[in-house]
């Protein structure tokens, strides 16, 4: 008998419309129709979404956390990046 | 039986059907085949559990009294339930379990369908509303696994054929209409199962063909769960499901 462990499957909800999706956590299927329907189950059981997307986790690649100070720290010192130096109309809140 | 003696037990039969496949899942509750279809078949069982209760609140609002959505489940004893054998099957392997599923599941579906379009009953249609959603949510799961395991490996196959073949027997009780389930139909409130019939099998057929297994030949159907004659299994789920009301009447919590 063959013992394969199903590939594991990221799974990403949008919790209403017009909100972007967002990742929820992970799980194993066989392929992305079960997928799916676990990522239902496991993870809308309480009304927490209106779409869902799965991805094999292989096919998400991160960078090396190894480089985390290249890639990260040269940012630090950069505020004038921040939009912070411009005076806002008094009717824009949400900037 | 006057017309609301029918309809009590009418409704009895639709929510004991329920209630003891979802006490039938609930056994796979810690010890599903993987978590994700723990959660999946755990989910279904409550999906089930949560119609009868509507359902026998219904009933228990009909026969008055004493009666209580917890005393219809909880304090009848094994002649008093209407529920269909094929229901009451152990589970035995995930084979099994998704075939009953499956074969269940295209009977409720088609059930509730039916209330839903054609009742002349505002009550059973409003749960047949709820109800429709959740058992075609069923349906496609169960449906795709038994397409998944027939059509799957040499094993997997022949689990999935034994489990059609020894299933097969129950189904036949599905459509042979007790008294209640005629009069219920005759009286406007009850599903139409000779509709129901010819729809279950085309489902029935075009799965199985599609999961490679053989539709079984045989006409034989074991019946009696209607009116109350059921299998030897029926004692242990009630042992299990009643023991606390049993043994501590009256217990809450």
């Amino acid at each position: 008998m063959t013992n394969k462990e199903w590939p594991l499957w990221e799974v990403f909800i949008r919790a209403k419309q017009g909100l972007n999706h967002k990742h929820v956590g992970s799980l194993h299927a066989a392929d992305q129709t079960m997928a799916i329907e676990n990522a239902r189950d496991v993870y809308t059981r309480r009304m927490e979404g209106v779409s869902i997307w799965v991805v094999e986790s292989k096919y998400i690649h991160a960078n090396e956390p190894s480089e985390q100070d290249a890639l990260f720290d040269p940012a630090n010192d950069k505020v004038y990046r921040h939009p912070t130096f411009y005076i806002l109309p008094e009717e824009l809140n949400h900037m | 039986m006057d017309q609301k003696e029918v309809l009590f037990d009418y409704i009895l039969h639709l929510a004991d059907n329920s209630m003891i496949i979802g006490q039938r899942n609930s056994e796979w509750c810690g010890h599903g085949p993987v978590l994700e279809q723990d959660i999946a078949l755990t989910n279904i069982a409550l999906d089930l559990i949560g119609e009868a209760r509507s359902l026998y609140q219904y009933a228990a609002e009909i026969k008055g009294g004493n009666c209580t959505e917890d005393s219809l489940p909880f304090l009848r004893d094994i002649r008093e339930f209407r529920n269909l054998l094929l229901v009451e099957q152990p589970n035995t392997d995930w084979a099994y379990t998704i075939v009953r599923q499956f074969f269940f599941d295209v009977f409720h579906y088609l059930v509730n369908k039916d209330i839903l379009d054609n009742s002349n009953d505002l009550r059973l249609k409003e749960i047949a509303a709820k109800t429709i959603k959740e058992s075609t949510y069923h349906l496609k799961w169960s449906s795709e696994w038994v397409i998944r395991l027939g059509d799957g490996t040499d094993i997997s196959k022949l689990k999935m054929q034994t489990a059609v073949d020894d299933l097969w027997d129950f189904t036949g009780e599905l459509f042979i209409l007790s008294e209640t389930e005629q009069k219920a139909m005759d009286l406007g409130f009850g599903a139409d199962l000779k509709k129901a019939e010819q729809l279950w099998h085309e489902k029935v057929k075009e799965i199985l063909n599609e999961a490679c297994l053989t539709i079984p030949s045989t006409d034989f159907a074991q019946q009696g769960g209607k009116t109350g004659i059921h299998s030897e299994h029926f004692g242990y789920i009630l042992a299990e499901m009643q023991f606390m009301q049993r043994a501590y009447p009256g217990l809450e919590w």
